[in-house]
C-alpha cells in the first residue's frame, strides 16, 4: 500500500516537473545573464495558449510547440527591450510582461475559441518491453516525449554554462559587467541573448502545459508554476542540476497533494493545494544563505556611462 | 531667493514626470489598439466607449468612484512599499485576508452600533493585510527572502485560505440549508454597512475614507521622521544603516502597512459594496494597484487622480465588453503595456541626457540646462 502511494506519487509528480524544469533552467540563463525575468508566468501563459491555439487550428503538436517557442523568444525580447535598453527596474518590468500575457491569453482565448475546448496534442510514448517493467517500467519507459527531451537538456544547459565560451560570457556577464565590458565582450548582446533563450525555454514550458499535459487551454493553466520556476532557480543556487532537483521536490509535493484527493483522505482540499506553494516559501527561506552565491549584477541594469 | 529656484525646479521635475506618464500612457493604448485588432474589435469604437460612455450616466460616474477606493487603497500601500525598497505584489492576497478578517469581526459583533463596528472592521482588515504583507516583509527583513516571490506565492495561499473559509467555517448558513453551497458569508447586519453618499447607486463613503488615508499616507511620509526614514531606506539602504537607521525594521514596516492598506481595501469591498464577502470579491485589485501606484508618480496625491484614470478604464472596461464584443479581460493585458511603458520612460527622468531633452521639448530655458551640466558628478 505504502509503497503503491509513493510509486504513484512518483509516477504523478514526473509529467508535473517538466514545466517548472523547463523554465527553471531558460531562467538560470537569464539570471545568470544578470537579468531577473519575473515574466516567465505571462510567457507561459501565452505561449501555452498560442501552442494550443496551433494546434487547435491546423493540428499539428510540432507546429504548435514551434509556435509558442516563437512567442516566448519575442516576449523575451520584449522584456529585453524594456530591462536592457530602457534599463527600467526588473521586478516590475517583470510584473507587466505577466500582466500583458495573462491578460491577452485571455482575450484570445475567449475571443477565438471560447469554451473548454480539448486537443489531440502529445500523449505519452510506450517504449516497448521496457515500459512492462515492474515499477520503473511506467516511471522511465512510459513518457511523454518532452519528459525525456527536459531532463536531456539539463546536462546540456550544465555543458552550455560551463564548458562553452557562451557561457563564460553569460557568466562573466551577470558577475562584473563593466570587467565583461572592458574585455570587450558585448554585455548588451548576451544579456538579450539570455532573455531569449530564457523565453524559449518558457515557451516550450507553456506549450508542455496545453499541448501535452492538460491537452487544452484554461484561463490561468499555469497557476504560479512560471512565478515557482524563478523560485527553483534561486533554490537550486543557479545550476541545472539543483534546479532538476527542486523541480523534482516541487512535483512530488503536488502530486502528493493530487494523491491525497484521489484516495479520499479525508483533507481539506485547499490546504491541500497549497502545500507546493507554502514549500517554496519555506525551502526560499531556509536556503536564504545560499543566494549570497548569486550572481552578483543580478538586477541591475547595465550602463556603460554610469558605474553602480 | 535660492529657496524660490528649487521651487521652481521642483515644479519642472513634477511637469515633467505628468508629461512622461501621460505619453506613456498613450504609447500603450497605441499599442493597446493592435491588441484590439487581434482580438476582432474595432479599436477606436472600443476606446472611445471606454473613455466616454462611463460619463454618460449616473451610474457610470459614480462606479468609476466605486472602483477608485479599492484601488486608491492599494496603490497607497504599494506606493509605500515601493518608495521604501520593497517590491509588494502580493496585494491580490492581502486583500483577501483583509476581507475575510473584517468579514469574521462583522458576522461576530452584529449587534454593536455603526461608530464602533464600522472601525473594528477596518482595524481587523487592516490587521489582517499587514499580517500577510508582514509575513514576506520579515522574510525579506530577517531572512533574506526576495519579497517578489514571496509575495506571489502567499497570494496563492491566500485565495486557498480565503476559499476554504468561505466554503467551510464563515459559509452563509442558508447557503448549506438551501443546499446550494455558493462559497459566501452571510449578509452584514446593517450596522457594518458604509453609508451610500448617493442613494439607487453603489456609490459609498469608501471613497472618502481613501481620500483621507491618502492624505494621511502624504503626511506620513514626508512630514515625519518615520516617513523620511522609509524613503531612506528606499533610496539608499547602506547610507540608511550607516546614518544609524535599523533598515530591517523599516522595510518589515513599510511592508506591514503596505499589507495593511490593501488589507482595507478588501473591507471597502466588504462592507461598501458587497455587504458579504464572496469569492470574487477582488477582481484583480491587487495588481491593478501596481498600475495605479506607478501612474501616480509613487506619490499619495498622485495616486488619487490615477486611481480615478483606472477606475474608469475598469468601469470602461465593461461596457466596452459589451459594445464591441471583446474581452474586457483585455484591459489587464493594456494594463501590463502601461507598467511596461512606465518603467521604459523612466530612462527620460533618470539619465540626465534625455532629461534635458525632454525638459527642452516642454519649453524650459537652457539656463537649467547648465545648471545640470554643472551638478554632474
Amino acid at each position: 500500500m505504502i509503497v503503491q502511494f509513493l510509486v504513484g506519487i512518483i509516477i504523478g509528480g514526473i509529467p508535473l516537473s517538466v514545466s517548472l524544469l523547463l523554465a527553471g533552467l531558460g531562467e538560470m540563463f537569464t539570471q545568470r545573464s544578470g537579468v531577473f525575468n519575473l515574466g516567465v508566468e505571462g510567457i507561459m501563459m501565452l505561449s501555452a495558449f498560442i501552442g494550443f491555439f496551433t494546434v487547435y487550428t491546423i493540428g499539428s503538436p510540432i507546429l504548435g510547440i514551434i509556435a509558442a517557442m516563437a512567442v516566448g523568444a519575442l516576449m523575451g525580447l520584449l522584456m529585453g527591450l524594456v530591462s536592457i535598453t530602457f534599463k527600467a527596474e526588473q521586478g516590475i518590468t517583470g510584473i507587466g510582461l505577466f500582466m500583458f500575457g495573462w491578460g491577452l491569453s485571455g482575450t484570445l482565448f475567449r475571443v477565438y475559441v471560447g469554451g473548454v475546448t480539448t486537443i489531440k496534442g502529445i500523449d505519452g510514448i510506450n517504449i516497448p518491453v521496457l515500459s512492462k517493467l515492474p515499477v520503473i517500467g511506467p516511471i522511465l519507459f512510459n513518457q511523454n516525449p518532452l519528459v525525456y527531451v527536459a531532463y536531456i537538456l539539463v546536462p546540456v544547459a550544465s555543458w552550455l554554462l560551463f564548458k562553452t565560451s557562451w557561457g563564460l560570457k553569460v557568466r562573466a556577464v551577470g558577475t562584473t559587467p563593466a570587467a565583461a565590458d572592458t574585455v570587450g565582450i558585448n554585455v548588451v548582446k548576451i544579456r538579450y541573448q539570455s532573455l531569449v533563450i530564457g523565453g524559449i525555454m518558457a515557451g516550450l514550458a507553456g506549450a508542455y502545459l496545453s499541448i501535452c499535459q492538460a491537452h487544452l487551454f484554461a484561463d490561468n493553466i499555469t497557476a504560479g508554476r512560471g512565478f515557482i520556476a524563478v523560485a527553483l532557480v534561486y533554490f537550486g543556487r543557479w545550476k541545472p542540476s539543483g534546479i532538476m532537483g527542486g523541480a523534482l521536490l516541487f512535483s512530488m509535493a503536488h502530486s502528493f497533494q493530487r494523491l491525497i484527493q484521489v484516495y479520499g483522505i479525508n483533507f481539506p482540499y485547499e490546504i491541500a493545494v497549497i502545500i507546493p506553494y507554502v514549500l517554496v516559501i519555506v525551502v526560499l527561506a531556509l536556503t536564504w544563505k545560499s543566494q549570497s552565491l548569486g550572481p552578483l549584477a543580478l538586477g541591475k541594469p547595465y550602463d556603460r556611462e554610469f558605474r553602480g | 531667493m535660492k529657496n524660490n529656484e528649487e521651487k521652481k525646479k521642483q515644479k519642472q521635475e513634477r511637469l515633467l514626470n505628468l508629461f512622461i506618464v501621460v505619453a506613456a500612457l498613450l504609447v500603450a493604448l497605441f499599442i493597446g489598439a493592435l491588441l484590439f485588432i487581434i482580438a476582432k474589435g474595432n479599436p477606436f469604437k472600443a476606446y472611445s466607449v471606454m473613455f466616454t460612455r462611463p460619463f454618460t450616466s449616473l451610474f457610470g460616474i459614480t462606479e468609476i468612484l466605486v472602483r477608485a477606493a479599492p484601488l486608491m487603497l492599494v496603490g497607497l500601500g504599494i506606493a509605500i512599499a515601493f518608495r521604501s525598497g520593497i517590491l509588494n505584489i502580493g496585494g491580490e492576497g492581502q486583500i483577501l485576508i483583509g476581507a475575510i478578517a473584517g468579514a469574521a469581526v462583522a458576522l461576530a459583533f452584529p449587534g454593536l452600533p455603526k461608530i464602533i463596528l464600522l472601525p473594528m472592521i477596518f482595524m481587523a482588515s487592516f490587521l489582517g493585510g499587514a499580517l500577510w504583507g508582514g509575513i514576506a516583509g520579515w522574510m525579506r527583513s530577517y531572512l533574506n527572502v526576495n519579497e517578489i516571490l514571496s509575495t506571489v506565492m502567499l497570494n496563492y495561499i491566500a485565495m486557498q485560505v480565503y476559499m476554504f473559509l468561505l466554503r467551510g467555517p464563515l459559509i452563509d448558513p442558508k447557503e448549506v440549508s438551501y443546499g446550494t453551497g455558493v462559497p459566501q458569508t452571510a449578509v452584514f447586519s446593517k450596522s457594518a454597512w458604509l453609508a451610500k453618499l448617493i442613494p439607487g447607486t453603489r456609490l459609498h463613503s469608501g471613497i472618502i475614507i481613501a481620500i483621507v488615508l491618502a492624505v494621511a499616507v502624504y503626511i506620513l511620509l514626508w512630514k515625519t521622521t518615520i516617513g523620511y526614514r522609509m524613503r531612506a531606506v528606499g533610496i539608499e539602504p547602506k547610507a540608511a544603516r550607516t546614518a544609524g537607521m535599523n533598515v530591517q525594521w523599516y522595510l518589515l514596516l513599510a511592508m506591514l502597512l503596505s499589507g495593511g492598506f490593501a488589507g482595507m481595501a478588501g473591507a471597502v469591498e466588504i462592507t461598501g459594496v458587497h455587504h458579504r464577502a464572496l469569492e470574487s470579491i477582488s477582481a484583480g485589485y491587487g495588481f491593478s494597484g501596481i498600475v495605479v501606484a506607478l501612474f501616480g508618480g509613487l506619490h499619495p496625491l498622485g495616486i488619487i487622480p490615477s486611481s480615478i484614470v483606472f477606475g474608469l478604464l475598469i468601469v470602461g472596461s465593461d461596457m466596452m465588453q459589451r459594445a464591441v464584443n471583446v474581452p474586457a479581460s483585455i484591459i489587464l493585458s493594456i494594463q501590463g503595456l502601461i507598467i511596461l511603458a512606465i518603467v521604459s520612460a523612466q530612462i527620460f527622468l533618470v539619465n540626465p541626457k534625455y532629461k534635458e531633452k525632454m525638459l527642452w521639448i516642454l519649453g524650459f530655458n537652457a539656463r537649467l540646462k547648465n545648471r545640470n551640466k554643472g551638478e554632474r558628478r
